[in-house]
């Protein structure tokens, strides 16, 4: 990573080793993230990802390695950064005899320079329960109110743990849209995700992370453009004869039927490709169908890497 | 979700004036308090049905007057109630909620945090003497000695039990705050002085309770308030040494998470 771009970031983690007893969460991890950009830290259960987040927040000291948050030391610079750094921990942090608005009423007095409550609890659809106990909110309202917690002193730095887990298709939406809008003014978002849609729509950078340690890293698109080419997908009646089929298209082209009737091509797949395909097609009496071309999505990656066992 | 303004979020961090953040976490910590059903019944109601059932009825002998004997006993007791028990069981499960946790990723300070804590249990006491005081006095109280010399008891005996509360929540976990909490109040009722005179009990046990913070809080209230006592040097003296104690190890165990 070049200085200039280290300069910048707004987080920086450097072989990070984090054991609780015999288990070694985080196994020399390694990441940063730029200031003004959403980063996303991606990985299965168990994976690390909260322990790295709660090491920037200063939650936890590192065993080893070194972490810092806008150019600080969470362990030793705490109070500093506690004014500068949002936080929205992966579950509770509030009373739970609370109302709603009081909590974040609360928040917003400690800060210099605080959002309206009543406006961003407007915004996150939790005027309705603006008088509602904690305990008496539904898991989505809860999780709405600690990310309303997290933003609402106008920091530069937001650390959301799981931001979403849990939420319903529209309070997801609403989540996200927040999230954007936060990147749109400036503010540097780092998150924990198993979704990898949401990984693939909120962030600039995207950090996959398993057994403690960084297995990939780049852009959404880096990341799904890399490796395996595109594959070009159809179906049509079993037994076609691939050799000749991929005799008629680029060298290196390659193609399978699997299972039967389904057929793969894998090669440089551009606008000719297509029509060399559909022309032999039509010379052969064969009507491909459901045809289409894909690229890797995230999730492709992410199963790669990480693998496709269950992780509890 | 209505879309926002560009510039909505455009940072401007930065913390509060402490006192703004110090008496917007008390005015929290105080409303948490009294919406509880179970924190009113154990630091007003309870002693005010007592202070009416031992002024009236009979059933535990005591030496001269009634009421001059037993609301210097209940108020001590009230201060133990809110500082200790009450305080004990809210920390206890504030920390297991993760709220501990959270505030101390805030611009609040933990030490603003305890001095919220502290304001919103003086405060509290003020209530509890104000009404307790105030049905004494219809019950025929007529308090002696200096007021100074109370206020002195009062803030030593918060001092000590705030410490104990916070040394329990900060080290048990929640549930087992909650037993001790309980279980403690229960035996310093008994063996407290608070209902009946610790003279009851055989010379051995007496003094070892007068080295007791609650036997040593009551006794001291009772000296100033009853008999008009200046300054009862043994009870200031021991709860002294509790605070000392108490605050220390408190301060070296406590865990936020």
């Amino acid at each position: 990573m070049s200085s200039a771009r280290t300069a910048e970031a707004a987080v920086e983690v450097v072989d990070l080793v984090k054991r609780y007893g015999p288990t070694v969460a985080v196994n020399g991890l390694t990441f940063h993230a730029a200031r003004g950009a959403v980063t996303a830290v991606l990985g299965p259960n168990g994976a690390g990802k909260t322990t790295t987040i709660e090491t920037c927040e200063g939650f936890r000291r590192p065993d080893s390695g070194t972490v810092r948050v806008l150019g600080r030391d969470p362990g030793s610079d705490g109070r500093e950064l506690t004014a500068r750094v949002g936080v929205m921990l992966q579950a509770g942090g509030i009373y739970p005899g609370a109302r709603c608005a009081e909590m974040l009423r609360l928040m917003a007095s400690l800060a210099a320079n605080p959002l309206d409550p009543a406006d961003l609890l407007d915004k996150l659809g939790l005027a309705p329960v603006a008088t509602t106990t904690f305990r008496r909110l539904s898991g989505g309202q809860q999780q709405r109110l600690a990310l309303a917690m997290a933003i609402v002193g106008r920091p530069e730095l937001v650390f959301l743990d799981e931001p979403t887990a849990g939420l319903d298709p529209q309070a997801r939406r609403a989540t996200w849209d927040l999230i954007a809008d936060l990147r749109r003014d400036g503010v540097t978002v780092v998150l924990t995700t198993h979704y990898m849609e949401e990984a693939e729509r909120l962030a600039d950078a995207v950090v996959i992370v398993d057994a403690g340690q960084v297995v990939a890293s780049g852009s959404p698109y880096e990341l799904t453009s890399g490796g395996a080419e595109r594959q070009l997908r159809f179906r049509a009646p079993s037994g076609l004869d691939l050799d000749r089929l991929l005799s008629a298209l680029p060298v290196g082209s390659i193609g399978k039927e699997s299972p039967s009737g389904h057929y793969v091509l894998e090669g440089e797949i551009s606008p000719a490709f297509l029509a060399s395909v559909t022309a032999w097609c039509a010379s052969h009496g064969v009507l491909a169908d459901d045809l289409k071309v894909e690229q890797r999505t995230l999730e492709d990656v992410f199963l790669e890497l990480t693998g496709r066992g269950l992780r509890t | 979700m209505t879309t926002t303004a560009p510039g909505t979020f455009t940072p401007q961090p930065g913390r509060a004036p402490l006192t703004r953040m110090i008496t917007a976490q008390a005015a929290m910590e105080l409303r948490i308090t009294l919406r509880r059903g179970e924190s009113v019944l154990l630091t007003l109601i309870i002693p005010v049905l007592m202070l009416f059932g031992l002024a009236r009825v009979d059933v535990i002998d005591v030496p001269g007057s009634r009421i001059a004997f037993f609301t210097p006993g209940i108020l001590a007791l009230a201060i133990m109630s809110t500082a200790f028990t009450g305080q004990a069981i809210a920390t206890g499960f504030e920390r297991q909620y993760g709220v501990l946790k959270r505030l101390g990723a805030s611009p609040l300070p933990r030490w603003g945090l305890l001095t919220a804590k502290t304001a919103a249990v003086v405060v509290l006491e003020i209530g509890q003497i104000a009404v307790l005081s105030v049905v004494a006095l219809l019950l025929g109280w007529s308090p002696r000695g200096s007021f100074f010399t109370v206020v002195l008891l009062v803030l030593l005996g918060t001092t000590v039990f705030s410490a104990l509360a916070l040394l329990l929540a900060g080290t048990l976990r929640a549930e087992a705050t909650l037993a001790a909490a309980n279980l403690i109040w229960f035996v310093f009722l008994v063996s407290g002085g608070v209902l009946f005179p610790l003279s009851r009990f055989s010379p051995a046990v007496r003094d070892l309770l007068r080295w007791l913070p609650l036997p040593a809080l009551a006794d001291g209230m009772r000296a100033v308030l009853r008999d008009g006592a200046l300054l009862p040097r043994h009870d200031v003296a021991v709860l002294v040494v509790w605070a000392a104690v108490l605050v220390t190890a408190t301060a070296s165990t406590f865990r936020w998470e």
